[in-house]
């Protein structure tokens, strides 16, 4: 069967199952006050609609930050005044200032999860290499497609991941075509989508850098860096353009952006500093700002190795266990993560395959899980100890990714100068 | 018949969760008033005693199966008791708790295995398996594949049974299972299921003339002349009556009860309620609605050009939402007898055909096809869904022969798009239009992969045909809603999208009986891999 067949009937098989699973509730559905991310993203939109640029993100009397504030970078700012302009022919009262607060209803949740699935970006981004078998082609589409993690927090929570994602594959797909400006441009998209794409900065900067230095800093590498670094400064300030004239604009943003305040972590997460703090209360014995040099140290720490091999062997293949390094180590040691952020580098690891550790490493978390699992839905938790389960997920889940942590640093480190092996894609 | 090894099945085993997937996710959807139906008599079975199930009324949806299926309900109805109660009052009308929903739905999800089995059963032991491992290319495009998948993701029986819930699924497995054993020469075995499928659904009256025929053509004739005509001296008695046994004993098992209550006329009519229209209050796509398109325009035409009185035409519509018996205006009026006559016409020279030159199992099939196409075309009162007992066996022909391929391929599609106005609302939209995409793409491209060497399974005509469905659909979903003239004649989309599906069905129609009566020698076979 012609390979377009195969890779349109697995596109619609993810979309089936991602509108599917959009049937179903979405994050705070009739929880006044609050509600949940599905309110958020509609209030954006609100508030990008009805209030001037220069009011987006700051607290005025039009612009409660405490209700859902705007917290994400300029691009996602203008995704919403789209949407909402939309909106807007549709049903105005959906984004009327203040009176739409807590709108709900069925036509205004198809519309709200048809943004939602027009945002595909990532399904034209999976390439299917003609090369490899047709087998693997059709698994490893579906693998990314189907993985419910995105599906779920996506179509059924309610959040717009696919986008700064689909970009931020754009990107990597770009430098491995060898298209390095398309690639910087459509990562520059992404970071100004989402700022958590930020875990996966540090390997395109060293890709990118490495890659110059090898063709000679002072011939071609020079002119490629100029050019790199003309992209990425242009598509920067082409998103942020309306928040770069008042200094204190840009100043806000970031606050929004790095809420410091909040602490180490918030709620339950998969990361060391949460593991840790079962036995050490770091979260009360610190102040908020060795907090947040402690987590910017381990981080820089964690990913030193990895960093510094791609710098010197600026491969592809390097590249991308870069990848996978760099949004572990963010993970698991960086300041306010949330455990959506796993995403990040679980989609990297989709990407890698054949590997015996994997599927050993996935056998052992499945039992593991699956006991968890149970063991919360079957049992009640002793009195004293309330959130005893789902500490014990996350601090199982935070081992687990500290031994991928372990391994692909091994993997990424343990690749001699001279081996050029064609690694399945 | 080579039997599966176990390599071979590891496919099977992710086409069937892959689906499993998509009904579990389907959970959540719109559900028509067949939920409450069946709903209605879980709690009918469960409450009532027997003698009251054919007589209780509470609800407008009266028991109208037959009796086996009651007992399923029955059966299903203990099982239901742990999930909620309440569904089990027959008082409750149009009762839906979240554990109601959770638990019909996961009583269609699990029937279906019923389903998974015969298929499992019909492609992998009905075919000679190429035994390559699912590395390989090849495995991907044997025939038992791509019947396993055209069978299994069919996107009627998806969207009729998982979205506006029906139970068709293990009744479909059921017939499968009859066929495959008239495949494998175990008739008897045959006979018995397709008894009990009788009793379970009474739809499949519409293929009991072709069992009777080739039954008694093939099974009760032991041997032919060598020239292949009859040989009466060959009749077995003893095999008509076994199967005369047979089918009787299912028979007083189903009615007995009734028989003995004396309420055997009142079942009866449950079952065969001829009070309700010729049509449904959706017109299937079959032959009377095209004539009562016709009869509609000419009445307009006749007002217009002043030739009929308007005062003297009768009211009642056709096209309203009730179910009424109503007269035409033109053209003469159709009563239940005539389209059982019509009917019969329609499907006898099937059955001489397969008489006087049986063609073994595949002939049989094929006549199963035709019966339930015909009947669907000029039967009484028929549910649009009834295209799925022509479009489903249609499938394992499809896999053998280039030209029923080809039929295949315009029915499935045609009789598909006929269901879109089954699923009308807003959040379903994109979920009919996906899968309809996902299997009208797969059906096309591995039936023409299947069939390579050969040129094109359909013709430039046909080609354009289908492709007019597209801008049908876009008129009748998404333009046709946003004039004025859906306040006022909202039955437009239903009149169009009806009349367009007809003509592709009725086309099939000829198609097969082109392909039945030209005999097993021009039947072009697909060549072996």
């Amino acid at each position: 069967m012609e390979t377009w067949a195969v890779a349109s009937i697995c596109v619609l098989l993810g979309l089936t199952a991602r509108w599917t699973v959009s049937l179903n509730s979405y994050s705070g559905a009739s929880k006044a006050p609050m509600f949940g991310d599905y309110e958020a993203q509609r209030h954006w939109q609100e508030v990008t609609f009805n209030l001037p640029v220069r009011q987006w993100y700051f607290n005025t009397t039009d612009n409660d930050l405490k209700y859902w504030g705007l917290d994400y970078p300029p691009l996602t700012a203008f995704h919403s005044l789209l949407c909402a302009h939309i909106a807007n022919l549709i049903n105005p009262d959906w984004i009327e200032l203040h009176k739409s607060r807590g709108y709900e209803s069925p036509a205004h949740k198809f519309f709200m999860r048809a943004t939602e699935m027009s945002d595909k970006l990532h399904l034209p981004a999976h390439n299917i290499n003609p090369f490899l078998h047709f087998f693997f082609q059709s698994s490893a589409l579906l693998c990314i497609l189907l993985y419910p993690g995105l599906i779920l927090i996506d179509n059924g929570h309610f959040q717009y991941n696919s986008v700064s994602l689909g970009l931020a594959l754009w990107g990597v797909l770009g430098l491995g075509c060898g298209h390095d400006l398309l690639g910087s441009l459509a990562f520059t998209l992404a970071l100004s989508y989402k700022q958590m794409e930020l875990y996966h900065a540090l390997p395109f900067f060293w890709y990118l850098l490495g890659k110059c230095g090898k063709l000679g800093l002072t011939g071609k590498g020079l002119i490629l860096l100029v050019k790199i670094s003309l992209t990425v400064l242009v598509s920067f300030a082409l998103c942020w353009l309306p928040f770069l004239f008042d200094p204190q604009q840009t100043l806000q943003v970031i606050h929004r952006l790095f809420p410091m305040a909040r602490g180490l972590f918030e709620d339950k997460v998969a990361n060391v500093w949460c593991s840790l703090n079962i036995l050490v209360k770091i979260k009360t014995l610190l102040s908020v700002d060795t907090q947040i040099y402690l987590s910017f140290g381990t981080t820089l720490l964690a990913v030193l190795p990895s960093s510094i091999k791609l710098l010197m062997k600026p491969t592809f293949w390097q590249f991308r266990l870069a990848l996978m390094n760099s949004s572990l180590a963010f993970f698991l040691f960086s300041f306010q993560v949330h455990e959506k952020s796993i995403l990040l580098a679980i989609w990297r690891g989709l990407t890698f395959r054949n590997t015996l550790f994997i599927f050993l490493q996935f056998a052992l978390s499945v039992l593991t899980m699956a006991g968890l699992s149970f063991m919360s839905a079957a049992l009640e938790p002793p009195a004293k100890l309330p959130d005893l389960f789902p500490v014990l997920v996350s601090a199982c889940a935070c081992v687990h990714f500290l031994g991928f942590l372990l391994y692909f640093n091994l993997v990424q480190l343990t690749e001699s100068p001279r081996s050029d092996k064609k690694k399945i894609n | 018949m080579a039997a599966p090894r176990d390599g071979t099945l590891s496919w099977f085993l992710a086409l069937t969760l892959g689906v499993s997937l998509i009904k579990f996710l389907l959970i959540k959807a719109y559900h028509s008033t067949d939920f409450e139906v069946h709903r209605n008599w879980l709690a009918i079975t469960h409450s009532l005693p027997v003698s009251k199930w054919y007589f209780e009324e509470t609800s407008e949806w009266t028991l109208d199966y037959p009796p086996f299926f009651a007992w399923f309900e029955y059966g299903l109805s203990h099982i239901a008791k742990y999930f909620d109660e309440e569904m089990l009052v027959v008082q409750n009308l149009t009762y839906a708790s979240p554990a109601t929903i959770l638990f019909q739905r996961l009583s269609v999800i699990f029937t279906d295995l019923v389903f998974v089995y015969a298929v499992c059963f019909s492609s992998c032991v009905k075919y000679r398996v190429c035994f390559v491992t699912m590395l390989s290319l090849k495995a991907y495009f044997v025939p038992s594949f791509v019947l396993a998948v055209l069978l299994l993701w069919n996107f009627g029986l998806l969207i009729v049974d998982h979205i506006h819930f029906q139970y068709n699924g293990f009744l479909f497995g059921v017939f499968l299972l009859s066929v495959a054993r008239h495949f494998q020469g175990r008739h008897l075995e045959g006979a018995f299921l397709f008894a009990v499928l009788l009793n379970l659904k009474h739809i499949y009256l519409y293929i009991a003339p072709a069992y009777g025929i080739y039954l008694l053509r093939s099974f009760c004739l032991i041997q032919d002349n060598s020239d292949g005509s009859l040989k009466w001296r060959n009749f077995s008695f003893i095999r008509l009556a076994a199967l005369g046994i047979i089918v009787c004993s299912v028979f007083a098992l189903s009615f007995g009860p009734f028989l003995a209550l004396d309420q055997l006329p009142q079942v009866l009519s449950r079952l065969f309620p001829f009070k309700r229209g010729l049509c449904h209050a959706y017109w299937a796509p079959n032959f009377w609605a095209l004539y009562n398109a016709a009869d509609k325009a000419l009445s307009v035409l006749g007002i217009k050009l002043k030739l009929l009185d308007v005062a003297k035409l009768p009211k009642a519509s056709m096209t309203g939402g009730l179910v009424q018996e109503f007269q035409h205006s033109v053209l003469p009026s159709v009563s239940p007898l005539i389209t059982l006559i019509c009917t019969l016409i329609s499907v006898s020279p099937a059955l001489f055909s397969i008489w006087h030159r049986p063609c073994g199992a595949r002939g049989f099939l094929r006549c199963c096809v035709i019966c339930a196409l015909g009947s669907f075309l000029f039967g009484w009162h028929v549910h649009e869904k009834a295209i799925l007992m022509a479009i489903l066996p249609l499938s394992i022909l499809a896999v053998e022969s280039k030209d029923d391929a080809g039929v295949f391929l315009i029915l499935a599609t045609t009789g598909h798009l006929s269901l879109f106005p089954l699923l009308f609302t807003t959040p379903e939209f994109p979920i009919k239009i996906l899968l309809m995409l996902l299997f009208t793409l797969y059906s096309f491209t591995s039936l023409k992969r299947l069939f390579r060497p050969e040129c094109c399974l359909i013709n430039t005509v046909e080609s354009v045909y289908l492709s007019g469905l597209i801008p049908l659909e876009i008129f009748c979903e998404l333009i046709y809603p946003l004039t004025s003239w859906q306040q006022t004649f909202p039955f437009i989309p239903l009149l169009l999208t009806s009349v367009y599906c007809a003509f592709g069905i009725i086309y099939s129609f000829f198609r097969l009986y082109g392909i039945l009566l030209r005999g097993p020698r021009y039947t072009t076979k697909r060549k072996s891999h």
